[in-house]
């Protein structure tokens, strides 16, 4: 993947970008509402979908309230297992365990199970760096590094594109990395999984380093599960000679049973699926079958920080489903590029900002990049409250205060520009404390209603490009009241 | 009973018809409203732009101004959402920052008693057919809090249909937010804007004379997109529409 | 200090919240869910099994001992295979009167090989009705996890009812996770191009199960 996330506008300005390009908006209104409708038809198959609902967000609070304990608990179990456990503080760290793991097998390339942990560190760039090509396997990931794009969706990072683009893509790009694409490639969508499957399969044959993420983590057994729908992952999985998975330390169950009930949820509300095609799962190396040698990378990158704040923490239960993104109407207008991250749409909005702090412009926008509707908790099958996340870390950045960065307590100033909108909000918080003031306001803008412009210059042209403003009234509610009630109830 | 009208700032200043009525509506029904004179703001714009502190002596205030009364009615759902939902949380928000139990107990009588109109009309009243007559095709959207905050459900449906000369007809999408969001429509404008043409989009295609909701902030985003785009169809608070009779009609 | 500690200190850190007696976690975590999704007698199971089986493309047969070997030896010359692979012990009686060459699962066997056979041929742990799921856990009726995942065509022969679970907790119950397994839903599918599901990509294109009547 060569593009990346650095030095990205704020939210609003890359949304803006988005909603006037009508390919992508109607590619992502496609792909959306496709989904939307067969999850909810997929979920009311389920009677107990809330009791499930409910038993997985119980299992990832208590897991996370118990963090350490199950740490320790997972490494004994892989160790136990024959696997090697590794621990990353950060992206930089996870990136040089890798590479030294590579090098050491003496080979320099490797074959990848999609894995949201290894785009969020950025490793095929590191691997690059030393020397190491690094070949996405999962057909959307596929379509990001040929297209030399950038991921926009955590389960379809290509959703951003139409059959017809990944037509193209394949046909140009295939060539300079493996077999070319058929000459007659056409833009259905079994031609371009076939074009994926032949140049791959190679690649799969004579891999010998994989590197994939996980799903879950089983801390009683040392079980790591895959969940994944193309065989790409059963490739990775089973047939090199060495195993590298990189995975965030909130990826933890406690027990092997607690499978019961994310193997229910997750297809159900990322594919819409009874059951995803392909779930592997490992426990160490097996005599004969699989890798020999299988390591396991903890990765923290931001992921302590964030379970420091009780509010925030939620945001760790998270089993990257994708259903909030898909339901999510400003997801579906600004596209994933939008949100500078690998972790897009709602759920992007919350996690990026406590991964990565609030500093940049970027992160510091994502907050407020939700109408709040809602839409997304009502999906979540961990019930991750993300609007009162986002108003929390909202919070955060107009108002500073404490926090966690990099493991340190830290006291966050207030945001810079925000110092008009704080002014106006105490302003208003005063005269709504001050009913007589208020008053004097709205008579003021009820007499003077005939000089108001629909349009509006300067910041409030934000509102009135797009709609026009409402008719003042002859007098507001409360002059009414008193003229036709005679201050009945009055205060 | 004793039955306080919250009408919400946005209402007081911009929409008092839908004040007006709330009150005849109610009247009509045999509940006569009082309006406490010292109601400004339940704060919501302020919590939910991360002005938590700044929103705490407004709920103080709510709380002391309605505290006398049975029942509170907004035609608000996000209102009476920021008074249900994010009193409580703001109450509990304080103490574990270690100032006391004073914002929680203060809130807390006044909270169960905070309904949303249709919730007192269908609830507590326990009316459907209020008596009123529309003769127009009408579409509904169910605007976010009221939807999934407060779970409104079929109630706001259910009055409408009882409407005598109203036609209602289904909006697709219905369940997709207008794009209004507060402060989100001018920070994220351009977001907002397509949001909003897409639902003025939908609600044309029904045919629709009126497109109805129980919340004037997203009638006022909805309804100024409506005429910029010259939509050929008009926003209408469901207040409006409940008490609107033969004698008395609603535009 | 190194990362695993530096990570455990930050990790312990981040937790001061939580009080030393925070409740067991059998206590946190309600199992009220269902241990499955209405009540079925063993042959609407093993029915069920089969409608989701081929709701996600699976091609479903149904057979008994004596017919096995030749609905086997049909299912592999309709498919054109002139070689299959085998697991150690599958039983010889399923394949006894099929032509194709049987290979032999072998550590030296080269992936590369094994992609020139057309055909498997294996067994399965345990069966999901709810979801239409096949899952191998390379028991020697099954072999090792790469033999079902590389040839284009995939033989599955599923005991019932004894080897059918109606739910995915009733499966979990059944199976050992110290072993590699292996859950299978229909052919290899993708639901990357303009999240529409399409049949057919790494793994077997044509996925066989044989409802085997115990």
């Amino acid at each position: 993947m060569s593009g990346t996330f650095v030095g990205m506008p704020a939210f609003p300005e890359a949304a803006r970008t988005a909603v006037d390009d009508p390919t992508l908006r109607g590619n992502l209104r496609h792909a959306t509402h496709t989904i939307r409708a067969k999850r909810a038809s997929a979920v009311a198959e389920l009677a107990d979908w809330a009791e499930l609902r409910e038993a997985g967000r119980r299992i990832k609070d208590h897991t996370l309230r118990h963090l350490d304990r199950f740490l320790e608990q997972l490494e004994a179990s892989v160790t136990a297992a024959g696997g090697t456990v590794h621990w990353a503080e950060d992206a930089e760290e996870a990136n040089r365990i890798v590479a030294a793991l590579v090098k050491e097998t003496g080979e320099s390339e490797v074959v990848k199970v999609k894995s949201m942990a290894t785009q969020e560190i950025g490793l095929n760039e590191a691997l690059q760096a030393e020397g190491i090509r690094a070949y996405e396997t999962d057909l959307a990931e596929l379509i990001v590094q040929l297209g030399k794009d950038r991921p926009s969706h955590i389960l379809v990072p290509a959703i951003h594109r139409n059959r017809g683009e990944i037509r193209d893509i394949f046909t140009h790009e295939m060539a300079a990395w493996g077999r070319p694409a058929p000459e007659d490639l056409t833009d259905t969508p079994a031609d371009l999984a076939e074009a994926a499957r032949l140049h791959l399969r190679e690649k799969f044959l004579r891999a010998k380093v994989g590197i994939s993420g996980a799903n879950f983590m089983v801390a009683e057994t040392g079980t790591l599960v895959v969940v994944e729908s193309e065989g790409n992952g059963r490739m990775c999985l089973t047939l090199p000679q060495t195993l590298i998975s990189v995975v965030g330390i909130e990826k933890i169950v406690p027990t092997w049973r607690d499978l019961e009930v994310f193997l229910q949820t997750l297809p159900r509300s990322s594919t819409a699926e009874r059951m995803n095609p392909y779930t592997s799962m490992w426990t160490g190396t097996s005599d004969e079958d699989g890798p020999r040698a299988f390591h396991l990378v903890l990765l923290d990158n931001g992921r302590t920080d964030t379970l420091a704040d009780q509010i925030g923490r939620q945001a760790l239960r998270c089993i990257r489903c994708s259903a909030c993104l898909n339901v999510c109407p400003v997801y579906e207008r600004a596209g994933g590029h939008a949100y500078g991250s690998v972790y897009p749409g709602p759920i992007g909005a919350i996690l990026t900002p406590q991964l990565r702090g609030t500093a940049s412009e970027i992160d510091a926008s994502l907050p407020y990049a939700s109408s709040l509707c809602g839409a997304c908790y009502e999906v979540c099958p961990v019930a991750i409250d993300i609007p009162e996340v986002l108003v929390h870390l909202r919070e955060r950045i107009v108002q500073g205060g404490p926090a966690v960065r990099h493991g340190n307590k830290v006291v966050l100033r207030p945001a810079r520009g925000h110092a008009a909108e704080r002014a106006a909000m105490r302003a208003a918080a005063w005269a709504f404390g001050h009913p007589g003031a208020l008053r004097t306001g709205q008579r003021l803008a009820a007499r003077s209603r005939r000089l108001h412009p629909r349009t509006l210059p300067g910041p409030g042209r934000a509102w009135s490009a797009t709609r026009d403003l409402p008719a003042m009234p002859a007098e507001p509610f409360r002059d009414w009241w008193q003229r036709t009630h005679g201050g009945k109830d009055a205060k | 009973m004793r039955v306080a009208l919250f009408l919400t700032c946005v209402n007081d200043t911009l929409y008092p018809e839908t004040g007006k009525a709330v009150v005849k509506l109610l009247a009509r029904l045999g509940v006569e409203v009082g309006f406490p004179m010292g109601q400004t703001c339940c704060g919501q714009a302020h919590y939910n732009t991360g002005y938590r502190h700044e929103a705490e002596p407004l709920a103080r205030r709510f709380a002391e101004v309605f505290g006398e009364y049975e029942a509170v009615v907004t035609p608000s759902g996000s209102c009476a959402a920021m008074v249900r939902e994010l009193y409580p949380r703001m109450g509990e928000r304080a103490r574990a920052e270690g100032r006391g139990d004073s914002l929680a107990r203060t809130v807390a009588p006044v909270v169960p008693r905070t309904y949303e109109l249709t919730e007192f009309l269908v609830d507590v009243l326990g009316v459907i057919d209020v008596g009123a007559w529309y003769p127009h095709t009408v579409t509904y959207h169910p605007t976010c809090h009221g939807l999934r905050s407060l779970g409104l459900g079929e109630r706001p449906r259910r009055l409408l249909e009882a409407v005598r000369g109203l036609d209602l007809v289904e909006l697709p999408g219905a369940q997709e937010c207008c794009g209004f969001g507060g402060t989100f429509a001018v920070k994220n404008a351009a977001v907002s804007a397509a949001m909003g043409a897409d639902k003025v989009r939908n609600a044309e295609s029904t045919g629709a004379e009126v497109l109805c909701a129980a919340d004037n902030s997203c009638l006022m985003h909805i309804g100024g997109t409506m005429t910029r785009l010259k939509a050929g169809m008009r926003p209408v608070h469901l207040a409006e529409i409940l008490a609107s009779t033969e004698e008395d009609p609603a535009r | 200090m190194n990362s695993r500690d530096r990570i455990l200190g930050r990790v312990r850190r981040a937790l001061a919240d939580v009080p030393p007696h925070d409740g067991s976690y059998e206590e946190a975590v309600p199992r009220n869910y269902l241990r499955e999704h209405g009540k079925r007698t063993l042959q609407e199971t093993v029915d069920l099994l089969a409608e989701n089986l081929a709701d996600y493309r699976a091609i479903v047969h149904r057979t008994d001992t004596a017919d096995l070997p030749h609905l086997i030896t049909r299912l592999l010359a309709a498919h054109g295979s002139t070689e299959m692979l085998v697991p150690p012990e599958l039983p010889a009686s399923w394949t006894a009167a099929a032509d194709p060459v049987r290979i032999h699962d072998r550590a030296e066997l080269t992936p590369e090989r094994m992609d020139r056979v057309a055909s498997v041929v294996t067994g399965c742990a345990v069966a999901i009705a709810e979801t239409g799921t096949l899952v191998l856990d390379g028991s020697p009726d099954q072999g090792r996890r790469r033999i079902s995942l590389i040839p284009d065509h995939h033989i599955c022969v599923v005991r019932v009812p004894s080897q059918v679970v109606a739910s995915v907790p009733q499966a979990l119950e059944r199976l050992d996770p110290t072993s590699p397994l292996t859950w299978i839903s229909g052919p290899s599918a993708t639901s990357d191009i303009e999240l529409n599901r399409v049949e057919g990509v790494h793994g077997p294109r044509t996925l066989e199960v044989i409802l085997l009547d115990d």
